[in-house]
């Protein structure tokens, strides 16, 4: 078929793939792209309930605006938009029932 | 503590950055602020360091051209910084800073804003489902990490932005399930005559579109998503067909997709603009309320200057220029003379503006998307507050954006009112039988970027609280 949009996807390289932790649950991701990217291909687009209702919400906006997107890191509320991936980094949800820190 | 500059520039998109290289070229000490950790803002956006090597695009070769240039001058850098608050002072304009959990204080004799554009999202049943993100998320996504926001992608919304999100999707090995667009064939006809003057602009927007038809990719013009199915992630969405007043009419059509792009156009991010003390206007033509600012980049207020989509979308193109004649004003203001006339960026800045404000003439959303709301869908995304909550308090008495957020919290919530004040204006609007132009947004508070406590206190200890004795009974 012919693209007139090529596939770049092959051509494209990327740091080296880690485990980090979200929830107590291992999850892989490449160093240095953000929590946000990492946790949507792992299949964790839920990242926490709305406060008032308990509505369920994930990354929103990806450029640090709705704050739907917030996780904990050391007991602190971070944008998991802007949170770039690590090896060891421990991230904890705002899902109802998630353990805080 | 503070740090003393001539001018400092909030935002380093091709507005910010170009004003502020302009202004240090010219002799002034320059300080530029933006959240990225490089500069380039939304449209240039850098890739993180997850990417080692990828195919160039337009935007990064744009991007990289411009970071090298900034990396080279004498322009001091506040990356990852984010400004919570700008006063006007004696000496000029004080503006705080959130940097690494410290506030920093940067005084200057003139300030340039250039804070840019955000997304409207058009509120739908279902639109606060993990899995649907904005248009614009899409393209940060794209620029940033290379990634893709799902397997299979319905892309939504209007003007060139929905055929640029579904083309990079393609171009990083996604499924495109999609595209569906209030826009009709025949409004981009109309805007022919306005992108010719760009053929670069055209010729790719052509490809993107011919690419998705050779693929086989359905696109539904003059229709909109009315529905996005899926509890903790998106299972597919319900697509309708609009009137000319992009109000649904057509039988419901369903789509199987495991993401949502969507977006109805920019509108410019004014709310620092409002703090410095600018009055804004409603000006459809340009997205929305935005203040009043001349092709030099001055406003009414002395040693106050603004530039790029900030003043009303006009798109990359004329905010790289606006940037440029924005320093050479601003600098110019510092130095005590008289501005120089530059006709020949004059005129460019009017060519690429004619195309700008062509591309937002078409995503503008019209009157009808509103109706594509029910009574429980959420308006505001921070406080879960639905429609019927919101048209409850309007019919209770609250005529003002500023009423509703008092009397509802809509708008004091962690997104500070960015994503839910365009659709209460035009709620507060119906119900008032007026336009939308009538209905302001609340006045702007700081901070204007979440911050935490911490950083405001300082550092203490618990016994450096100066209590006072008990006053005596």
């Amino acid at each position: 078929m012919i693209r007139l949009v090529p596939n770049h996807a092959a051509r494209v390289q990327r740091a080296r793939s880690v485990t980090f932790t979200f929830d107590d649950e291992a999850i892989s991701g490449f160093v240095g792209e953000t929590v946000a990217t990492a946790l949507q291909r792992g299949g964790h687009r839920l990242l926490r309930h709305a406060p008032e209702d308990g509505g369920a919400r994930g990354a929103f906006c990806c450029m640090g605006l709705c704050q739907e997107c917030l996780v904990q890191v050391g007991g602190r509320p971070v944008e998991s938009c802007r949170l770039l991936v690590s090896a060891d980094l421990t991230v904890t949800s705002l899902k109802r029932g998630a353990q805080s820190q | 503590m503070s740090q003393i500059f001539d001018i400092v520039v909030i935002g380093a998109g091709p507005a910010g950055a170009n004003a502020a290289l302009t202004a240090a070229w010219a002799g002034c000490r320059v300080a530029m602020v933006d959240e990225q950790r490089k500069p380039g803002g939304q449209v240039w956006r850098a890739k993180n360091p997850v990417v080692l090597e990828a195919p160039t695009t337009p935007e990064s070769r744009s991007g990289d051209a411009l970071r090298q240039e900034v990396a080279c001058s004498t322009v001091l850098t506040f990356a990852q910084s984010r400004v919570w608050q700008i006063e006007s002072a004696a000496s000029g304009w004080e503006i705080y800073v959130l940097k690494e959990g410290k506030v920093v204080t940067l005084v200057a004799k003139a300030l340039i804003l250039a804070t840019g554009a955000r997304e409207y999202v058009q509120p739908v049943p279902g639109w606060t489902t993990p899995g649907v993100i904005g248009l614009a998320g899409a393209t940060a996504m794209f620029k940033q990490d290379l990634a893709l926001p799902g397997q299979r992608t319905v892309v939504s919304g209007t003007g060139p932005l929905v055929f640029f999100v579904a083309s990079e999707i393609r171009r990083l090995g996604g499924e495109v399930a999609a595209v569906v667009t209030p826009n009709s064939k025949r409004e981009w006809l109309r805007a022919f005559p306005a992108m010719v003057r760009r053929p670069d602009l055209l010729v790719r927007g052509a490809l993107w579109v011919a690419d998705l038809y050779l693929a086989g990719v359905p696109i539904y013009w003059r229709h909109a998503v009315a529905e996005i199915d899926g509890e903790t992630d998106v299972s597919g969405v319900t697509i309708r067909r609009l009137t000319r007043d992009w109000a649904p009419d057509g039988e419901p059509e369903f789509l199987g997709a495991d993401s949502l792009c969507l977006g109805n156009g920019l509108t410019p991010a004014a709310e620092a603009a409002q703090l410095a003390g600018l009055e804004l206007r409603y000006r459809a033509d340009l997205g929305g309320w935005c203040p009043e600012v001349d092709a030099s980049g001055e406003t009414e207020r002395e040693g106050l200057f603004l530039c790029g989509d900030g003043a009303g979308i006009r798109g990359a193109a004329a905010a790289e220029i606006h940037g440029k004649l924005t320093g050479e004003t601003a600098s110019a203001y510092v130095r005590g003379v008289a501005p120089g006339e530059n006709h020949l960026l004059q005129q460019a800045y009017q060519r690429a503006a004619r195309f700008g404000m062509a591309m937002t003439a078409l995503s503008v959303p019209r009157k009808g998307l509103q109706t594509l709301m029910c009574a429980d869908t959420v308006v505001c995304r921070c406080e879960s507050l639905t429609r019927s909550d919101i048209v409850a308090e309007i019919n209770a008495g609250a005529q003002s954006t500023l009423s509703v957020k008092s009397g509802l919290r809509a708008g004091m919530g962690p997104c500070g009112g960015k994503f839910c004040q365009g659709t209460i204006s035009q709620l507060i609007a119906q119900a008032k039988g007026g336009e939308v132009s009538d209905v302001p947004p609340p006045t702007a508070r700081p901070p204007l970027r979440p911050i935490p406590v911490a950083a405001l206190a300082g550092d203490f200890e618990y016994d450096d609280l100066p209590i006072p004795k008990p006053a005596p009974l």
